[in-house]
């Protein structure tokens, strides 16, 4: 009987008994007919692929990699990892200029952000959209996410690093290419909170982006070697502060599992001292390390979308709880639901109707409940929501800098 | 010529019986073929689905060995939608002598088998799963075949030219004249009835039963009923055939065919009463698992799906205990010549591999028997499926830009792809989803291919062959088997007696997933469909 106990699969593919959950869980294939959903396009494809590369279907690019699949697999296979690794291993279309425009967020970024109120008002005219759509195939009802004219970085470095080593305690932040060229008042608000609690932030020696956008436009030399530098300043990162910590659950979430998993970039490392900023801080206030003291008479309405990144991370219950502390919050959790944008997907022109399809019950829940605002961690849902509705999205962190009497905390947390 | 009356009786609707059948109807001989069973029951399709190269055979049976040769040639050819040709590798063990591999290489060259001898590295390079340890590799034509769907395309194009099938049916007697076979007497087990068929020659392709049937003409064939077990792995875990370069021995074979790879075999003499009713026992499991790892170690953590076992129709000459010893040539007898009955002739032994010469052989001593005088055209004529290309070519023949289901199917039926109706949307939904057959596929198989239940379903779509086994399809299938039939309380009973025949070959290695996946089967089937043992 020896050989019968050792027998156990290490396929995970084969873990799959065909309960089919995951595909009455995937957003995409209640409206889009053609994808096969995650079952057929994972476990079982890959049966077929192993006898000939010819059973590739195409349709597998309609796959957002939202990795709900994955949360929902009682079996523990990890679908969306054999449905992206396909598409690397035997996806015959060369990513197009617009997948590389969309995908290469840092470099795209840097050549934009100087001319931020150029590039912002004119990729928003309609004659520019027209083109967009029409030459590119990015949708001309999406809207662009608005340059910043100062980046983080350059903002950091003058106003708020000189402060940091005054702290006793010290976190490394990956701001993400959103925060740096976007959005940096989501690193302000951040850097302000972890000051207000006794943290001083530390930049990584020149971070790239994550490479998610990469990943999904199927660019997947530029994402490995994103990938290897930034495990390497992440591993000197932890080597002095332990933790690194981030705003954003996608950059988080790519960096934690699609490199190990996906692109074969050993990570052991440093993959546990990376977290999302709520799932750091809700443990030290409930075990009152860190006490917070909040302004008096703040009051608001608040909606929380979970990621579907932070889903798969597991990690919602963290922000939840912390927003939740805050008196004077009316908390809604959100259905869980996908926003539809998945990314750079939702950009494409051939993806448009599907994700906005996919966003609606969302979108309706919010606009039931009427909230003040929306939250939630992540950037690209943020894009969508703000799109989709006329509530504005705020970072889980930024309600905390608003919320927070940030002198009174500091005081406490010295 | 009466209804009953043929100039050929066939008896077994195994690959050998096709066979003969596809032979004489192309000769121009009206033919009755009679199967107790369903098509490919027997050792037809319990078999690795080896396309021999014949190099195993080599260095002890020259003559199987070039026999298998030139039948692999003819198959590549004329039943290329049947077969894969993935080339195999003769492996060298550290444990095995090496010396065995040049006596191995010119015995292939004496039968006209190309064997190469290749760098154990370029070796591993190319098949990533065999053993790294090995010494030794040579590179030989083997390859891999649809043993059921190489049966039933004999039985189609047998069909289309005019042969008679009756499935179900077993011969209970001969009809006999003095020393004269003149018919067989047949009992229908679906309508319990028994009936007579005439004609001047009978042909009993009946495998090891065919000990069965001579026996019921006053004869004894000495056969020897050798059991094989084989397991079946859940996915392909290598793309080459791997053999090991010895003397033939146990689980030495691991051959990747269609979505699975298949590792055999074991030999071990078995009582003819036991030949019905075969099981895989826990020793076998250890051994073919055990043996198997040393070919490529990675199925000692690879899912198994199923354990199975046939019984080789060996003719036997000594007291061989093993069987191994055997020739696995072709065994014609004609019964007038050897034991003075007329009109009844055997043809036995050989090997799937070997099934069209022996169909030939057949074929050529009834017309002489019958006095026509017509040439064998079975190695030039190509079976249906197999007319016009290959898995790309007919694909893309019939649409711009095939979904899986639609390429699938073509793996499975060639260019008969084309009976099947697969635009609209329903006919592309997917009744197995391991497999991807549609229900287009399913009803194409009810209504044109003998089907008389879901095993039968299985043996001509593959639904229940996946990773799920029946789990998903069996209900499917059983609803449109119902609706084309109108029988929907038959057709309950029948899906339990599937599910129970699937059980059957997960039994011997239930344990991880696949007795995880058979739990769950189990709650799905009793709790949502409320079948239980009673039913």
């Amino acid at each position: 009987m020896n050989m019968q106990e050792k027998n156990e699969s290490a396929n995970n593919f084969e873990q799959c008994i065909k309960c089919t959950i995951c595909t009455a869980y995937c957003p995409v294939v209640p409206v889009n007919p053609i994808f096969p959903g995650p079952k057929q396009a994972g476990p079982d494809g890959e049966r077929l692929r192993l006898k000939s590369s010819y059973f590739f279907d195409d349709a597998l690019k309609y796959c957002m990699n939202c990795k709900r699949c994955d949360v929902s697999c009682p079996s523990g296979v990890k679908i969306s990892d054999i449905i992206q690794s396909a598409r690397i291993k035997y996806g015959r279309h060369k990513p197009k200029l617009r997948d590389m425009m969309l995908a290469s967020t840092d470099l795209v970024g840097t050549l934009a952000r100087p001319f931020a109120p150029i590039v912002n008002s004119t990729i928003s005219t309609k004659p520019v959209k027209a083109i967009l759509d029409g030459v590119m195939a990015i949708d001309h009802r999406r809207m662009f996410p608005k340059y910043a004219g100062r980046s983080f970085e350059s903002w950091f470095r003058k106003e708020a690093g000189p402060l940091q080593s005054s702290f006793r305690n010290q976190i490394s932040y990956f701001h993400g290419c959103y925060v740096n060229y976007n959005y940096p008042q989501l690193g302000k608000d951040f850097v302000k909170v972890m000051n207000a609690i006794g943290f001083g932030v530390n930049l990584l020696d020149h971070e790239k982006c994550c490479g998610v956008a990469m990943i999904s436009n199927g660019m997947m030399s530029s994402a490995k070697k994103h990938a290897v530098h930034n495990v390497k300043v992440l591993k000197k990162a932890a080597d002095t502060t332990r933790k690194i910590l981030a705003t954003s659950s996608t950059c988080t979430l790519t960096i934690r599992d699609e490199y190990p998993n996906l692109l074969k970039v050993d990570n052991s490392d440093v993959r546990n001292d990376m977290e999302i900023v709520t799932k750091f801080i809700y443990p030290l206030v409930a075990e009152g390390k860190v006490k917070l003291v909040f302004k008096k008479g703040y009051k608001a309405k608040v909606a929380y979308h979970v990621p579907c990144h932070m889903e798969r991370l597991g990690w919602g219950i963290f922000s939840a709880a912390l927003l939740k502390m805050i008196p004077g919050i009316e908390f809604t959790m959100l259905d869980s639901n996908c926003c539809g944008i998945a990314g750079t997907y939702g950009f494409k022109k051939e993806n448009y109707e599907a994700s906005q399809a996919i966003g609606k019950p969302l979108f309706d829940q919010i606009n039931g409940i009427d909230p003040d605002f929306v939250t939630s961690d992540c950037e690209t849902c943020k894009w969508q929501i703000e799109m989709s509705t006329k509530y504005q999205v705020k970072h889980p962190i930024s309600i905390l800098a608003e919320a927070l009497d940030l002198e009174a905390t500091a005081k406490l947390n010295k | 010529m009466k209804g009953n009356e043929f100039d050929v009786i066939i008896i077994g609707g195994g690959i050998t019986g096709a066979g003969t059948a596809r032979d004489c109807s192309l000769r121009g001989l009206k033919v009755l073929l009679i199967e107790r069973n369903d098509i490919a029951t027997g050792a037809t399709g319990r078999n690795h689905g080896l396309l021999h190269s014949g190099a195993r055979y080599a260095v002890t049976d020259k003559d199987s060995a070039s026999e298998c040769i030139k039948e692999n040639m003819i198959l590549k050819k004329i039943a290329r939608h049947c077969v894969d040709d993935t080339g195999g590798f003769f492996i060298t063990l550290p444990e095995d002598d090496l010396g065995y591999q040049s006596k191995f290489v010119e015995a292939c060259k004496a039968a006209g088998i190309n064997a190469e001898v290749l760098d154990p590295k370029e070796a591993i390079l190319e098949e990533p799963s065999v053993n790294p340890d090995i010494i030794g590799a040579v590179r030989v034509p083997d390859g891999s075949v649809d043993p059921f769907r190489l049966c039933l395309s004999n039985i189609v194009d047998a069909k289309a030219h005019g042969t008679k099938i009756l499935l179900y049916s077993e011969v209970v007697g001969f009809i006999k004249e003095g020393d004269t076979v003149k018919g067989v007497k047949i009992l229908d087990h679906a309508t319990g009835l028994t009936s007579e068929y005439y004609a001047p020659v009978t042909v009993n392709a009946a495998g090891i039963w065919g000990h069965h049937i001579a026996e019921l003409a006053g004869i004894r064939i000495g056969m020897y009923p050798a059991k094989g077990a084989l397991l079946i792995f859940a996915h392909r875990v290598n793309g080459i055939v791997i053999n090991r370069c010895r003397k033939p021995a146990n689980a030495d074979i691991l051959v990747p065919g269609d979505t699975v790879c298949v590792i055999g075999t074991t030999s071990t003499h078995v009582p003819f009463e036991e030949c019905d009713n075969m099981h895989v026992t826990p020793d076998e499991v250890d051994l073919l698992l055990s043996e198997g790892a040393k070919l490529a170690p990675v199925l000692s953590s690879t899912r198994i799906l199923r354990a199975y076992a046939g019984v080789r129709p060996l003719v036997s000459a000594d007291d061989d205990p093993t069987g191994r010893n055997i020739s696995r040539g072709i065994v014609l007898l004609d019964h007038e010549k050897r034991d003075g009955v007329k009109g009844l002739v055997s043809i036995t032994g050989g090997k799937l591999m070997t099934y069209r010469l022996m169909g030939e052989w057949a074929t050529n001593l009834v017309c002489k028997k019958l006095g026509v005088d017509k040439k064998c055209v079975t190695a030039v004529t190509p079976l249906p499926g197999s007319e016009t290309g290959g898995l790309e070519e007919v694909s893309k023949k019939f649409w711009t830009n095939p979904s899986t289901p639609q390429k699938a199917t073509v793996g499975r039926l060639g260019d008969q792809a084309s009976s099947v109706f697969l635009e609209d949307e329903y006919d592309q939904s997917l009744v197995c989803e391991c497999e991807e057959v549609s229900a287009g596929e399913v009803n194409q198989a009810i209504a044109n291919l003998e089907v008389h239940n879901l095993v039968d379903l299985r043996r001509r779509t593959r639904i229940g062959m996946g990773t799920c086994q029946g789990e998903l399809c069996a209900c499917r299938a059983a609803c449109l088997l119902a609706k084309a039939r109108n029988c929907a309380e038959e057709e309950k009973s029948d899906l339990c007696s599937f599910m129970n025949e699937r059980w059957k070959g997960m039994y011997p290695i239930a344990w991880g997933e696949t007795l995880r996946e058979s739990a769950y089967t189990q709650w799905v089937y009793s709790g949502v469909f409320g079948m239980n043992e009673n039913n």
